[in-house]
């Protein structure tokens, strides 16, 4: 048994290159994947990966297949980049980057045209966009690049899980406000109705998207007054 | 005339910022100041209105299913579109470093301005959108995806523009502080967008 | 070898264009039979959606075989095309031909004794193409049922034209006005007939005019071009200005 766990050990030192012992899921690697979720979320905080997502948070289930697409393309592309990150020539870094990200994303869409029809039919080009969701390529850059290929693994679960987090919250309320139900199914009572409750279509509409964002960065700053920027 | 509406249609009805959020990254990151804006959304104008037609040719000579039966009549049945998403990105990339090049060497004061923004390009999301949505919208000629690429950059422009200019005017204001910055950002482009929703509809 | 010669930097992209192209073309062949069977599938369920029959894509297959019993291209004046497989014919392609070469698809089901034409859609919503198709009785008048899809509308409002709800008020409208013209069936806005299924009209989705218009455009063009093959092969007069 000890054997074996040294043996995991010395596999994990192999692949994230530190000299500190760590257990699978020690402290550090734990802030990898928790950090993004809150105070250093990567559309909240770090401003990345905005474009393709909002248009698709009308509804709950779309939000969630996207966001879990996006999640199985920056695990692997963090991790095939780190492992590569000895031998790429620096000069066309780029584009090996958007390279291998673009082949991720075939493979994803080929993937979910073939077993989950309906759903690749609702994301349409925006599965396409994840190839320039800046996330991606942003934490390429920032992370996978200058760490170890067990780090950048759970670099790439936390920011994806970050992302998700917010898709998944706007959403909801856009779903829940804008149709009076989630995931297709009612959960306004009938009764609301005849009392004279109308769903705000309003919150159907692509802008209502940007302005929920907005006010999620607003409660997540008053919360935790670092976040706050300079004007 | 098909034309001029196709324009005005893709600059404000199907703007890439307002209705698709497409390009937000640097939309949000390089608005702070007019100046730099108007660099950013020039570059996209022009990267926009070079790829899209380049991909176009791209997709019909070579991509679509049936394309290649331009080299030989047995071909008819390759279907190479899966591949297209990685061709586009690769043009996008190579042109943004031809372009860099070309800029740099003949129009020094250009490149001067343009500069810095040319790499960001490559990663913006709004130009990879334009291929791809020319790519759904099944053009009919070149003529037409190069219309629809200008257009797709001129709307950026106009929504980079118009944003950079509200924030340098904004940082008079007593926002309230968790607000400030990227929040206000957020939600002043959330109403602006709600105004260009107002084009919806228009044909000349 | 040194990283950042021009010799590595050539050997490393082409093995990973190598690399990267191998794979993608390995998961897209692997992957096609599945994918165009959905496609498949999908469009059996559609026409079938139209005549009642709600399925899973799964058995839309069988069901597909046993109620349609006929499926012709028709040409613009209403003859059979014999040389054109009607399920494959593709409208996005066949409405940019000019309209003499044109092939219209027409399927007829036999549903417990009944028969009905269904019709193939296609027109322009707000943002991108919609479709779908609609089933007539055999009156050729009377609309048993239909069916819509769209590529690009907005969801909770234009998109809204898939939703069952919203197809059901197409039941029972009749595309012939009382003198015989035929008109369609016009999606209004603002609509108050109620349940009259006698007046050409259905009411609007609030909030999706323009794609509401491109449905009434899409059912008036498209059943237009059937009407010379209607008036030939059924036993109904179809009066025609």
């Amino acid at each position: 048994m000890s054997k074996e766990l040294n043996k995991k050990e010395e596999l994990i030192l192999f692949l994230s290159d530190t000299d500190e012992r760590e257990g699978l899921l020690g402290k550090k690697n734990r802030k990898l994947l928790s950090d993004p979720l809150t105070d250093n979320n990567p559309i909240t905080v770090q401003v990345l990966g905005i474009c393709s997502a909002l248009a698709i948070t009308v509804q709950l289930k779309p939000a969630i297949v996207m966001s879990l697409a996006v999640m199985a393309v920056m695990a692997f592309s963090n991790m095939i980049i780190s492992l590569l990150r000895n031998s790429i020539p620096s000069r066309i870094r780029i584009i090996v980057q958007l390279v291998v990200v673009a082949a991720l994303v075939i493979l994803v869409d080929q993937v979910l045209r073939a077993y989950a029809y309906d759903v690749s039919k609702e994301l349409s080009v925006f599965v396409g966009l994840i190839i320039t969701n800046c996330i991606v390529m942003g934490r390429l850059e920032a992370f996978a690049l200058g760490n170890g290929v067990y780090k950048s693994f759970l670099d790439g679960i936390g920011n994806a899980a970050g992302y998700a987090f917010i898709l998944i919250l706007v959403a909801f309320f856009r779903e829940l406000l804008g149709a009076g139900k989630l995931f297709g199914y009612q959960v306004i009572p009938d009764s609301f109705y005849e009392f004279g409750y109308s769903n705000n279509g309003l919150m159907l509409l692509s802008p209502m998207a940007l302005i929920t964002v907005g006010i999620i960065i607003w409660v997540q700053r008053s919360r935790n007054r670092a976040l706050i920027e300079e004007n | 005339m098909d034309l001029i509406n196709l324009f005005v249609r893709s600059v404000f009805i199907e703007n890439m910022v307002f209705a698709y959020f497409l390009g937000m990254c640097s939309y949000l990151a390089v608005s702070k100041s007019v100046k730099t804006a108007v660099g950013l959304g020039a570059a996209v104008v022009f990267v926009l209105g070079i790829t899209v037609p380049i991909n176009f040719l791209l997709d019909t000579y070579l991509l679509k299913p049936g394309a290649l039966t331009w080299l030989d009549a047995s071909y008819a049945d390759v279907d190479l579109s899966f591949l297209s998403f990685i061709m586009f990105i690769a043009v996008i990339a190579s042109m943004v470093q031809l372009v860099e090049m070309v800029v740099e060497r003949f129009a020094p004061a250009l490149y001067g301005a343009l500069g810095i923004f040319l790499p960001l390009i490559a990663v913006n999301c709004a130009i990879l959108g334009g291929s791809l949505f020319m790519q759904q919208k099944d053009f009919s000629g070149i003529t037409e995806s190069a219309v629809y690429g200008l257009g797709s950059g001129v709307g950026f422009f106009l929504a980079i523009l118009a944003i950079s200019a509200i924030r340098e005017k904004i940082a008079y204001s007593n926002v309230p502080a968790p607000l400030r910055g990227l929040g206000i950002t957020f939600i002043i482009t959330g109403l602006m967008a709600l105004g260009f929703m107002s084009f919806m509809g228009i044909e000349i | 070898m040194d990283r950042n010669s021009n010799a590595y930097t050539f050997l490393f992209a082409i093995a990973l264009v190598a690399v990267v192209a191998s794979a993608l073309a390995f998961a897209a062949t692997s992957l096609q039979p599945a994918q165009a069977k959905n496609v498949k599938e999908e469009k059996m369920q559609n026409i079938l959606g139209t005549v009642g029959i709600e399925t899973s894509r799964d058995s839309a297959q069988v069901l597909f075989n046993k109620y349609i019993v006929d499926q012709v291209a028709l040409s613009n004046d209403g003859t059979p095309k014999a040389d054109v497989n009607a399920f494959e014919v593709d409208l996005k392609k066949e409405l940019k031909k000019p309209v003499e070469e044109q092939a219209f698809p027409l399927y007829v089901a036999n549903v417990e004794g009944s028969k009905y034409y269904i019709v193939p859609l296609r027109g322009k919503g707000l943002w991108d193409a919609i479709w779908g198709y609609i089933a007539l009785k055999d009156d050729v008048n009377t609309i048993k049922g239909a069916v819509f899809d769209h590529k690009g509308e907005t969801p909770g409002l234009g998109a809204e034209i898939t939703q069952g709800w919203f197809r059901k008020r197409f039941e029972e409208e009749k595309i012939f006005d009382g003198d015989g013209n035929f008109i369609g069936v016009s999606v209004a806005k603002g609509y108050q007939g109620g349940d009259n299924k006698d007046d050409n009209a259905v009411d609007a989705i609030s909030g999706a005019t323009i794609t509401g218009d491109g449905v009434t455009d899409m059912i008036s063009e498209r059943l237009k071009n059937y009407l010379p093959y209607f008036e030939k092969n059924t036993n109904i007069k179809v009066a025609m200005k």
